[in-house]
């Protein structure tokens, strides 16, 4: 370990390897379009599980679905916890998902824009700070208190994503590239028990991505989050991920080690498209 | 000599005139804060927001006079109903309106500001009532010119409440939460950011504000239907300010409230109460997102 972290960002406490997110037959649709259908797949706690295939194959929409953001038709995503029964997402306001330790990094980037980063960050301990309207008035005493107490967590994703220098920025003036880093910290300062990123990469250069990339394997190996990733960048995600799982048309093709996806014949068809004889 | 004696009694009646619309301004300010914080974090346009200051109004001096509280509880009531009727308000009529058109929207709260002046004049008729005096009404002296107390009171409680509010948006958790919403909701929303209670905020802080300031005016000129009127200029302000800053509510308010006791005094005529639609009228014209608003392009 190459930090000392007084903070554990990890939000759940299963053992690593054990079932954590369980989706289950799931259907979405959009009047006529089948957006995800039957969609089965489990995420373990401490994997990095990517989620690939061609534009329009659902993945977003199944992200969207874990957060509460879409209700599917059918189906259920359970949430495991290590303190009582799971939880199924798919009935829950999106408010309460990200209580439960569901954390998100959006593609098109969501930041509030015109806050700072340090705003944007304490937001993401939103869930965490508890006092009620009437003591947020009197805003000295407790509630100051504990603001301070959670600073400390948020200075540590701060420096974990070495964006010290743009602390008191407003969100809206910053690169692209750095936005997206501080939308990933966002998420992390919930202390998530699964981070759900959709795209983190793109539309980087090479460093910009090769950083996002060690965060995002800090991350997971320091502090053993576990990530479910969308990347088109399939370097990225052959080299980052432990599983992968291939949509297609709303469908689940595969799910695998990276090095068996790569072959299989029906994602590769899915991406080249049919060979013609 | 005689020529002196004319001049500071112009000065007197500017530095009147100045204090009077200042007290008004800070009054108006107040009541317009509601509609902009309505605005910013749920997005509705909140034609009824006039109506909220007559009802202030009237349940002020039915608490003092028809229940005979003492002045302190019957402004506590006054804020316990028009936190109630805020909820009641986001629950019941704007909730079932989620993903309707904007003009549906805005329909529905002019709809809502009649219910409001119906209710008043069904449970307290039309005539105007006399409110007995809470805030004290003696006069003091300032800059040499006499000036009475309950303007000066009521500049100091807006003036309070419009601070506290500021700092609850910029420092507190709620607050910010509530700018986070207006900010971006699907990014609210998975930060663990419950809507739904946002708005539920916004519509009870707007209510409690809007009362206040009825309670306000009533004590300076009684309660009775000249309240909403007077709660009509919030528009005039919103509109100059911008309908989504706070900042430029204030100052807004100040500067429309100026107006009005400018024109009072120098013109008068009745055009005091004409010109801050002109001026409302001219701003859509000339800066439609009014002096802060955030400028919105839409391309089509």
């Amino acid at each position: 370990m190459s930090r000392a972290y007084r903070h554990n960002l990890n939000g759940s406490s299963l053992e690593p390897g054990t079932r954590q997110l369980e989706i289950e037959a799931v259907a979405l649709r959009f009047g006529g379009v089948q957006a995800l259908q039957n969609v089965s797949l489990d995420v373990c706690q401490g994997e990095i599980h990517a989620i690939i295939g061609p534009n329009g194959a659902g993945k977003t929409s199944l992200l969207n679905c874990i957060s509460g953001l879409y209700r599917p038709q059918e189906g259920h995503i359970r949430l495991h916890r290590s303190d009582g029964p799971p939880h199924d997402l798919t009935r829950t306001r999106p408010s309460r998902v990200a209580r439960l330790g569901v954390a998100r990094a959006f593609q098109n980037i969501e930041l509030f824009k015109h806050m700072t980063v340090l705003d944007n960050l304490m937001l993401g301990r939103h869930v965490h700070m508890k006092h009620s309207v009437w003591r947020s008035f009197l805003y000295y005493g407790p509630a100051r208190r504990q603001e301070i107490a959670e600073r400390q967590l948020v200075e540590e994703v701060i420096d974990f994503l070495e964006i010290q220098a743009v602390r008191h920025a407003h969100v809206g003036a910053l690169p692209y590239g750095v936005q997206k880093r501080v939308e990933v910290g966002r998420a992390l300062c919930l202390q998530p028990a699964v981070l759900l990123l959709d795209e983190p990469m793109a539309g980087m250069n090479t460093e910009e991505k090769e950083d996002m990339a060690r965060f995002i394997l800090d991350v997971n190996a320091l502090a053993g989050v576990t990530v479910v990733l969308i990347e088109h960048d399939m370097e990225v995600v052959m080299d980052i991920s432990e599983r992968v799982s291939v949509l297609d048309f709303g469908r689940k093709i595969t799910t695998g080690p990276p090095a068996d996806v790569k072959t299989h014949p029906q994602v590769i068809e899915a991406y080249l498209g049919e060979e013609v004889s | 000599m005689e020529q002196a004696e004319v001049g500071s009694a112009y000065v007197e009646t500017f530095i009147q005139l100045t204090i009077t619309g200042l007290a008004n301004g800070a009054i108006l300010s107040l009541a317009a804060l509601g509609f902009v914080i309505v605005f910013k974090a749920t997005g509705v346009i909140n034609f009824a927001q006039g109506y909220f200051l007559l009802v202030g109004a009237y349940l002020v001096w039915a608490g003092m006079v028809q229940f005979n509280l003492p002045w302190f509880f019957a402004v506590i009531v006054a804020l316990v109903v028009a936190v109630l009727m805020g909820l009641a308000t986001e629950r019941f009529v704007l909730r079932p309106l989620v993903g309707e058109n904007v003009i549906s929207v805005i329909m529905v709260t002019i709809g809502l500001a009649f219910v409001l002046q119906g209710l008043v004049q069904f449970i307290w008729g039309t005539e105007p009532r006399p409110m007995p005096a809470f805030i004290p009404r003696g006069t003091v002296e300032l800059l040499g010119v006499p000036v009475t107390l309950n303007r000066i009171w009521a500049v100091v409680i807006a003036g309070a409440v419009l601070a506290a509010l500021t700092l609850f948006f910029q420092r507190s958790r709620h607050g910010i939460a509530m700018r986070a919403v207006a900010d971006d909701q699907q990014a609210a929303m998975v930060v663990g950011i419950s809507v739904r209670k946002v708005f539920a905020l916004a519509w009870a802080l707007a209510a409690a504000s809007a009362v206040l300031a009825g309670i306000i005016v009533a004590n300076l000129f009684g309660a009775s239907g000249e309240v909403a009127v007077f709660g009509l200029l919030v528009f005039p302000v919103v509109i100059l300010g911008g309908l989504d800053s706070v900042p430029g509510v204030m100052i807004a308010g100040a500067i429309i409230g100026l107006l009005v006791s400018y024109t009072a005094g120098y013109v008068g005529g009745g055009l005091q109460q004409v010109i801050p639609y002109i001026v409302l009228v001219l701003i859509l014209l000339l800066r439609p997102y009014g002096l802060f608003g955030e400028v919105r392009i839409e391309r089509v």
